[in-house]
Protein backbone atom coordinates (compact mmCIF):
# COMPACT_ATOMS: atom_id res chain seq x y z
CA UNK A 1 0.00 0.00 0.00
CA UNK A 2 2.41 2.65 1.19
CA UNK A 3 5.26 1.35 -1.05
CA UNK A 4 5.82 3.44 -3.58
CA UNK A 5 7.06 2.28 -7.11
CA UNK A 6 10.24 4.05 -6.75
CA UNK A 7 12.21 2.63 -9.67
CA UNK A 8 9.36 3.52 -12.48
CA UNK A 9 9.89 6.10 -13.91
CA UNK A 10 13.69 6.80 -13.46
CA UNK A 11 14.72 3.05 -14.73
CA UNK A 12 17.06 2.59 -11.73
CA UNK A 13 19.88 0.75 -12.08
CA UNK A 14 20.04 -1.23 -8.82
CA UNK A 15 18.93 -4.50 -8.69
CA UNK A 16 16.95 -5.39 -12.12
CA UNK A 17 18.00 -5.45 -15.68
CA UNK A 18 14.53 -4.78 -16.04
CA UNK A 19 14.64 -1.56 -17.81
CA UNK A 20 11.29 0.09 -17.96
CA UNK A 21 11.29 2.49 -21.13
CA UNK A 22 10.95 5.96 -20.43
CA UNK A 23 7.85 7.04 -21.44
CA UNK A 24 6.84 10.55 -22.35
CA UNK A 25 3.78 12.25 -20.35
CA UNK A 26 2.45 14.27 -23.44
CA UNK A 27 -0.73 13.84 -24.70
CA UNK A 28 -1.88 14.64 -28.22
CA UNK A 29 -4.08 17.29 -27.18
CA UNK A 30 -5.13 18.22 -30.81
CA UNK A 31 -8.71 16.02 -30.59
CA UNK A 32 -9.71 17.68 -27.46
CA UNK A 33 -8.66 21.10 -28.60
CA UNK A 34 -10.76 20.68 -31.78
CA UNK A 35 -13.68 19.13 -30.09
CA UNK A 36 -13.77 22.10 -27.34
CA UNK A 37 -13.65 25.23 -29.90
CA UNK A 38 -16.43 23.08 -32.06
CA UNK A 39 -19.02 22.85 -28.22
CA UNK A 40 -17.79 27.27 -27.71
CA UNK A 41 -18.58 27.69 -31.52
CA UNK A 42 -22.38 25.61 -30.81
CA UNK A 43 -23.02 27.41 -27.41
CA UNK A 44 -21.84 30.91 -28.46
CA UNK A 45 -24.11 30.86 -31.77
CA UNK A 46 -27.15 29.43 -29.58
CA UNK A 47 -26.76 31.86 -26.61
CA UNK A 48 -26.84 35.17 -29.22
CA UNK A 49 -29.13 33.60 -31.66
CA UNK A 50 -31.57 31.98 -29.95
CA UNK A 51 -32.89 35.01 -28.67
CA UNK A 52 -36.40 36.31 -30.51
CA UNK A 53 -36.31 39.17 -32.04
CA UNK A 54 -38.61 41.97 -31.35
CA UNK A 55 -40.25 44.14 -33.60
CA UNK A 56 -42.13 47.33 -31.92
CA UNK A 57 -45.37 48.65 -33.16
CA UNK A 58 -47.33 51.58 -32.57
CA UNK A 59 -50.48 51.77 -32.86
CA UNK A 60 -52.60 55.06 -33.24
CA UNK A 61 -54.27 56.22 -30.34
CA UNK A 62 -57.76 54.80 -30.19
CA UNK A 63 -60.33 56.94 -28.38
CA UNK A 64 -63.61 55.50 -28.16
CA UNK A 65 -65.15 58.76 -26.46
CA UNK A 66 -64.85 60.61 -29.69
CA UNK A 67 -64.98 58.29 -32.81
CA UNK A 68 -65.01 60.39 -35.35
CA UNK A 69 -62.35 61.97 -34.82
CA UNK A 70 -60.17 61.24 -37.29
CA UNK A 71 -57.00 62.61 -38.57
CA UNK A 72 -57.60 63.59 -42.51
CA UNK A 73 -54.53 62.99 -44.40
CA UNK A 74 -54.19 64.18 -48.12
CA UNK A 75 -55.23 61.47 -50.35
CA UNK A 76 -52.76 62.71 -52.92
CA UNK A 77 -49.97 61.14 -51.00
CA UNK A 78 -51.46 58.15 -48.93
CA UNK A 79 -50.96 54.48 -50.56
CA UNK A 80 -53.75 52.09 -48.89
CA UNK A 81 -51.87 48.45 -48.40
CA UNK A 82 -54.93 45.69 -48.48
CA UNK A 83 -54.05 42.16 -47.54
CA UNK A 84 -55.94 39.93 -48.61
CA UNK A 85 -55.85 35.85 -48.82
CA UNK A 86 -53.54 33.48 -50.33
CA UNK A 87 -50.55 35.88 -49.45
CA UNK A 88 -51.76 38.51 -51.87
CA UNK A 89 -51.70 42.07 -51.49
CA UNK A 90 -53.65 44.53 -53.61
CA UNK A 91 -52.55 47.88 -52.98
CA UNK A 92 -54.21 51.70 -54.48
CA UNK A 93 -53.36 55.11 -54.47
CA UNK A 94 -56.08 57.70 -53.25
CA UNK A 95 -59.40 56.68 -52.42
CA UNK A 96 -60.56 53.80 -52.74
CA UNK A 97 -63.46 54.52 -55.29
CA UNK A 98 -61.93 57.39 -56.93
CA UNK A 99 -57.93 55.98 -57.17
CA UNK A 100 -55.43 58.32 -58.58
CA UNK A 101 -53.54 54.84 -59.54
CA UNK A 102 -54.97 52.11 -60.35
CA UNK A 103 -55.63 48.87 -57.64
CA UNK A 104 -52.75 45.99 -58.87
CA UNK A 105 -52.63 43.12 -57.48
CA UNK A 106 -49.56 42.12 -55.93
CA UNK A 107 -47.50 38.99 -54.13
CA UNK A 108 -45.16 39.99 -51.62
CA UNK A 109 -41.17 40.34 -51.48
CA UNK A 110 -38.86 42.13 -52.95
CA UNK A 111 -40.18 41.87 -56.83
CA UNK A 112 -43.99 42.55 -55.42
CA UNK A 113 -45.07 45.09 -52.72
CA UNK A 114 -41.28 46.45 -51.99
CA UNK A 115 -40.79 47.58 -55.84
CA UNK A 116 -44.31 49.21 -56.05
CA UNK A 117 -44.05 50.78 -52.47
CA UNK A 118 -40.62 52.01 -53.26
CA UNK A 119 -41.79 53.62 -56.89
CA UNK A 120 -44.78 55.49 -55.58
CA UNK A 121 -42.97 56.98 -52.29
CA UNK A 122 -40.33 58.54 -55.03
CA UNK A 123 -43.30 59.44 -57.56
CA UNK A 124 -45.20 61.00 -54.55
CA UNK A 125 -41.97 62.79 -53.00
CA UNK A 126 -41.38 64.12 -56.21
CA UNK A 127 -44.72 65.41 -56.94
CA UNK A 128 -45.84 66.70 -53.73
CA UNK A 129 -42.54 67.26 -51.86
CA UNK A 130 -43.35 65.20 -49.11
CA UNK A 131 -43.34 61.67 -47.65
CA UNK A 132 -45.45 59.14 -48.85
CA UNK A 133 -48.26 57.94 -45.85
CA UNK A 134 -48.96 54.19 -46.03
CA UNK A 135 -52.12 52.65 -44.67
CA UNK A 136 -52.26 49.11 -43.79
CA UNK A 137 -55.53 47.71 -43.69
CA UNK A 138 -55.41 43.79 -42.95
CA UNK A 139 -58.80 42.01 -43.96
CA UNK A 140 -60.34 38.96 -42.08
CA UNK A 141 -58.76 36.61 -44.41
CA UNK A 142 -55.16 37.96 -43.71
CA UNK A 143 -52.91 36.10 -41.44
CA UNK A 144 -49.97 37.22 -39.05
CA UNK A 145 -47.41 36.47 -41.14
CA UNK A 146 -48.51 38.91 -43.75
CA UNK A 147 -48.76 41.46 -41.25
CA UNK A 148 -45.89 41.04 -39.77
CA UNK A 149 -43.85 41.13 -43.84
CA UNK A 150 -46.08 44.11 -44.38
CA UNK A 151 -44.12 45.77 -41.07
CA UNK A 152 -40.98 44.47 -42.03
CA UNK A 153 -41.52 46.12 -45.77
CA UNK A 154 -42.03 49.30 -43.76
CA UNK A 155 -38.47 49.17 -42.39
CA UNK A 156 -37.02 47.84 -45.45
CA UNK A 157 -38.59 50.50 -47.78
CA UNK A 158 -37.67 53.13 -44.90
CA UNK A 159 -41.63 54.61 -44.65
CA UNK A 160 -41.59 56.49 -41.78
CA UNK A 161 -45.41 57.22 -41.53
CA UNK A 162 -47.62 54.25 -41.35
CA UNK A 163 -50.54 52.69 -39.85
CA UNK A 164 -52.46 50.08 -39.20
CA UNK A 165 -56.42 50.85 -40.27
CA UNK A 166 -59.61 48.55 -40.34
CA UNK A 167 -60.94 48.01 -43.57
CA UNK A 168 -64.24 49.50 -44.65
CA UNK A 169 -67.09 47.58 -46.74
CA UNK A 170 -66.02 49.16 -50.27
CA UNK A 171 -62.25 47.54 -50.08
CA UNK A 172 -63.48 44.30 -48.92
CA UNK A 173 -65.59 44.48 -52.42
CA UNK A 174 -62.61 45.66 -53.86
CA UNK A 175 -60.85 42.35 -52.67
CA UNK A 176 -63.83 40.47 -53.65
CA UNK A 177 -63.72 41.57 -57.16
CA UNK A 178 -60.12 40.65 -57.77
CA UNK A 179 -60.37 37.12 -56.29
CA UNK A 180 -58.06 37.73 -53.25
CA UNK A 181 -60.87 37.31 -50.65
CA UNK B 1 33.65 27.22 -45.15
CA UNK B 2 31.68 25.87 -42.85
CA UNK B 3 28.29 25.07 -43.21
CA UNK B 4 25.45 27.28 -41.10
CA UNK B 5 23.55 24.29 -39.66
CA UNK B 6 20.01 25.23 -39.07
CA UNK B 7 18.87 23.53 -36.11
CA UNK B 8 16.05 21.39 -37.04
CA UNK B 9 12.76 22.01 -34.91
CA UNK B 10 9.46 19.64 -33.81
CA UNK B 11 6.49 20.65 -35.75
CA UNK B 12 3.93 19.92 -32.44
CA UNK B 13 3.36 22.82 -30.41
CA UNK B 14 2.23 22.75 -26.91
CA UNK B 15 -1.35 22.62 -26.59
CA UNK B 16 -2.21 22.89 -23.14
CA UNK B 17 -2.72 26.79 -22.92
CA UNK B 18 -4.76 26.84 -25.65
CA UNK B 19 -6.68 23.87 -24.00
CA UNK B 20 -6.86 25.48 -20.87
CA UNK B 21 -8.37 28.71 -22.63
CA UNK B 22 -11.15 26.69 -24.45
CA UNK B 23 -12.32 24.97 -21.50
CA UNK B 24 -12.65 28.34 -19.91
CA UNK B 25 -15.15 29.51 -22.58
CA UNK B 26 -16.85 26.38 -22.92
CA UNK B 27 -17.41 26.46 -19.00
CA UNK B 28 -18.58 30.08 -19.41
CA UNK B 29 -20.87 29.64 -22.16
CA UNK B 30 -22.34 26.49 -20.54
CA UNK B 31 -22.55 28.43 -17.58
CA UNK B 32 -24.60 31.75 -18.89
CA UNK B 33 -26.61 29.67 -21.51
CA UNK B 34 -30.37 29.58 -20.66
CA UNK B 35 -31.90 26.49 -20.83
CA UNK B 36 -34.93 26.69 -23.71
CA UNK B 37 -37.88 26.64 -21.53
CA UNK B 38 -41.26 24.13 -22.29
CA UNK B 39 -43.80 25.84 -23.62
CA UNK B 40 -47.34 25.08 -23.17
CA UNK B 41 -48.13 26.36 -26.69
CA UNK B 42 -45.47 25.78 -29.65
CA UNK B 43 -45.74 28.88 -32.02
CA UNK B 44 -43.90 29.02 -35.15
CA UNK B 45 -43.28 32.84 -35.52
CA UNK B 46 -43.16 34.77 -38.82
CA UNK B 47 -39.63 35.79 -39.66
CA UNK B 48 -38.23 39.47 -40.30
CA UNK B 49 -35.41 41.90 -40.54
CA UNK B 50 -35.66 43.40 -37.56
CA UNK B 51 -32.41 42.85 -34.63
CA UNK B 52 -33.95 44.25 -32.01
CA UNK B 53 -33.52 41.70 -29.17
CA UNK B 54 -36.23 40.84 -26.94
CA UNK B 55 -35.81 42.27 -23.49
CA UNK B 56 -35.53 39.62 -20.19
CA UNK B 57 -37.10 41.51 -17.37
CA UNK B 58 -40.73 43.51 -17.27
CA UNK B 59 -42.14 41.88 -19.97
CA UNK B 60 -45.07 40.13 -20.54
CA UNK B 61 -46.02 37.64 -23.50
CA UNK B 62 -48.84 36.98 -24.92
CA UNK B 63 -48.42 33.93 -27.16
CA UNK B 64 -51.42 33.51 -30.08
CA UNK B 65 -51.67 30.18 -31.75
CA UNK B 66 -54.44 28.14 -33.25
CA UNK B 67 -57.14 30.39 -31.90
CA UNK B 68 -55.67 29.89 -28.11
CA UNK B 69 -53.94 32.73 -26.07
CA UNK B 70 -51.76 32.01 -23.81
CA UNK B 71 -50.39 35.05 -21.40
CA UNK B 72 -47.14 34.88 -19.43
CA UNK B 73 -45.04 37.20 -17.53
CA UNK B 74 -41.49 37.24 -16.62
CA UNK B 75 -40.53 37.42 -12.79
CA UNK B 76 -41.15 35.52 -9.75
CA UNK B 77 -42.01 37.88 -7.64
CA UNK B 78 -44.76 39.61 -10.35
CA UNK B 79 -46.15 36.48 -10.95
CA UNK B 80 -46.86 35.76 -7.67
CA UNK B 81 -48.45 39.43 -7.37
CA UNK B 82 -50.51 39.21 -10.33
CA UNK B 83 -52.32 35.78 -9.10
CA UNK B 84 -52.89 37.19 -5.58
CA UNK B 85 -54.79 40.63 -7.36
CA UNK B 86 -56.56 38.33 -9.94
CA UNK B 87 -57.47 36.10 -6.85
CA UNK B 88 -59.46 39.03 -5.33
CA UNK B 89 -60.81 40.39 -8.43
CA UNK B 90 -62.31 37.13 -9.43
CA UNK B 91 -63.09 36.11 -6.21
CA UNK B 92 -61.05 32.44 -6.72
CA UNK B 93 -59.14 31.24 -4.08
CA UNK B 94 -55.61 30.33 -4.12
CA UNK B 95 -53.28 28.89 -0.83
CA UNK B 96 -50.02 29.82 -0.60
CA UNK B 97 -48.73 27.09 -1.86
CA UNK B 98 -50.63 27.07 -5.15
CA UNK B 99 -49.32 30.90 -5.55
CA UNK B 100 -45.55 29.73 -4.93
CA UNK B 101 -46.13 27.20 -7.89
CA UNK B 102 -47.80 29.79 -10.32
CA UNK B 103 -44.53 31.85 -9.59
CA UNK B 104 -42.86 29.15 -11.50
CA UNK B 105 -44.84 28.73 -14.58
CA UNK B 106 -43.62 30.45 -17.52
CA UNK B 107 -47.10 31.12 -19.17
CA UNK B 108 -50.34 29.51 -18.90
CA UNK B 109 -53.56 29.17 -20.78
CA UNK B 110 -57.01 28.01 -19.08
CA UNK B 111 -59.49 30.27 -17.17
CA UNK B 112 -59.05 31.52 -14.27
CA UNK B 113 -61.52 28.59 -12.51
CA UNK B 114 -59.58 25.81 -14.14
CA UNK B 115 -56.22 27.38 -12.76
CA UNK B 116 -56.13 26.12 -9.92
CA UNK B 117 -56.05 21.98 -11.55
CA UNK B 118 -53.13 23.38 -13.99
CA UNK B 119 -51.39 24.49 -10.81
CA UNK B 120 -51.65 21.11 -8.76
CA UNK B 121 -50.48 19.11 -12.19
CA UNK B 122 -46.73 18.22 -12.80
CA UNK B 123 -44.64 20.28 -14.79
CA UNK B 124 -44.62 17.77 -17.61
CA UNK B 125 -48.74 17.31 -17.27
CA UNK B 126 -48.81 21.23 -17.94
CA UNK B 127 -47.47 21.20 -21.58
CA UNK B 128 -49.42 18.41 -22.88
CA UNK B 129 -51.24 19.39 -26.53
CA UNK B 130 -54.76 20.45 -26.25
CA UNK B 131 -54.97 20.57 -22.08
CA UNK B 132 -54.64 24.28 -21.80
CA UNK B 133 -57.87 25.28 -23.87
CA UNK B 134 -56.59 29.22 -23.70
CA UNK B 135 -57.15 32.58 -21.80
CA UNK B 136 -61.11 33.64 -22.61
CA UNK B 137 -60.42 36.96 -24.49
CA UNK B 138 -64.16 38.03 -24.91
CA UNK B 139 -65.57 40.49 -23.04
CA UNK B 140 -68.57 38.18 -21.26
CA UNK B 141 -71.61 40.64 -19.98
CA UNK B 142 -70.13 44.14 -20.09
CA UNK B 143 -67.18 43.19 -18.32
CA UNK B 144 -64.06 43.07 -19.34
CA UNK B 145 -62.29 39.44 -20.55
CA UNK B 146 -60.47 37.72 -18.85
CA UNK B 147 -57.18 38.79 -20.44
CA UNK B 148 -57.22 42.03 -20.60
CA UNK B 149 -57.53 41.47 -16.43
CA UNK B 150 -54.43 39.26 -16.64
CA UNK B 151 -52.94 41.71 -18.31
CA UNK B 152 -53.86 45.05 -16.54
CA UNK B 153 -53.37 43.28 -13.31
CA UNK B 154 -49.93 42.73 -14.38
CA UNK B 155 -48.52 45.59 -15.70
CA UNK B 156 -50.21 47.08 -11.75
CA UNK B 157 -47.86 44.79 -10.50
CA UNK B 158 -44.27 45.18 -12.50
CA UNK B 159 -45.28 49.20 -11.30
CA UNK B 160 -45.82 48.19 -7.62
CA UNK B 161 -42.69 46.14 -7.40
CA UNK B 162 -39.98 47.28 -10.25
CA UNK B 163 -41.09 51.00 -10.76
CA UNK B 164 -40.90 50.50 -14.02
CA UNK B 165 -43.48 50.02 -16.79
CA UNK B 166 -44.35 46.83 -18.56
CA UNK B 167 -43.64 46.15 -21.76
CA UNK B 168 -46.23 43.92 -23.69
CA UNK B 169 -45.14 41.53 -26.54
CA UNK B 170 -47.52 39.43 -29.02
CA UNK B 171 -45.97 36.00 -30.35
CA UNK B 172 -48.15 35.42 -32.62
CA UNK B 173 -48.36 31.91 -34.86
CA UNK B 174 -47.95 33.02 -38.71
CA UNK B 175 -50.61 30.98 -39.62
CA UNK B 176 -52.69 32.72 -36.98
CA UNK B 177 -55.75 34.56 -38.82
CA UNK B 178 -55.79 38.43 -38.40
CA UNK B 179 -59.15 38.51 -36.42
CA UNK B 180 -57.63 36.66 -33.42
CA UNK B 181 -54.67 39.30 -33.54
CA UNK B 182 -56.60 42.15 -33.84
CA UNK B 183 -58.83 40.99 -30.66
CA UNK B 184 -55.95 41.52 -28.85
CA UNK B 185 -54.81 44.26 -30.30
CA UNK B 186 -58.18 45.92 -29.02
CA UNK B 187 -57.63 44.56 -25.83
CA UNK B 188 -54.35 46.10 -25.61
CA UNK B 189 -55.66 49.30 -26.98
CA UNK B 190 -58.26 49.79 -24.51
CA UNK B 191 -56.20 49.75 -21.58
CA UNK B 192 -54.43 52.75 -24.01
CA UNK B 193 -51.17 50.36 -24.36
CA UNK B 194 -50.50 51.52 -28.11
CA UNK B 195 -47.31 50.91 -28.45
CA UNK B 196 -46.22 46.84 -27.69
CA UNK B 197 -43.86 44.25 -29.53
CA UNK B 198 -43.68 41.75 -32.00
CA UNK B 199 -41.96 38.43 -31.58
CA UNK B 200 -40.32 37.06 -34.73
CA UNK B 201 -37.13 34.72 -35.59
CA UNK B 202 -34.15 35.99 -37.92
CA UNK B 203 -34.64 36.14 -41.36
CA UNK B 204 -31.30 37.94 -43.52
CA UNK B 205 -32.77 40.67 -45.58
CA UNK B 206 -32.65 40.17 -49.47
Amino acid sequence: MAELNSDGGGGGKKGGKVRSKKQSTRVDMTPMVDLMFLLITFFMLTTTLAKPQAMDLAMPDKDDKNKDEQLDVADTRTMTVLLGSKNKIEWFVGLADNPISAPTVEDYGKNGIRKAIIEKSKDIKASTGKDMIVIIKPSDKSNYKNLVDILDEMKITNIKQYAIVDINTPEIELLKRDGVY
Amino acid sequence: MPRVKVPRKSTAIDMTAMCDVASLLLTFFILTATARQPEALTVDTPTSTVKIKLPESNIATITVGQGKVFFGVQGQPIRERVLQKMSERYKVPFSAEDIKRFSLMDNFGVPINQLKQVIDMKGADRNKEGLQPGIPVDSVAGAASQLHEWIYQARVATKEINDESLRISIKGDAKEEYPTIKKIIDILQKQKVNKFSLVTSMEGAD
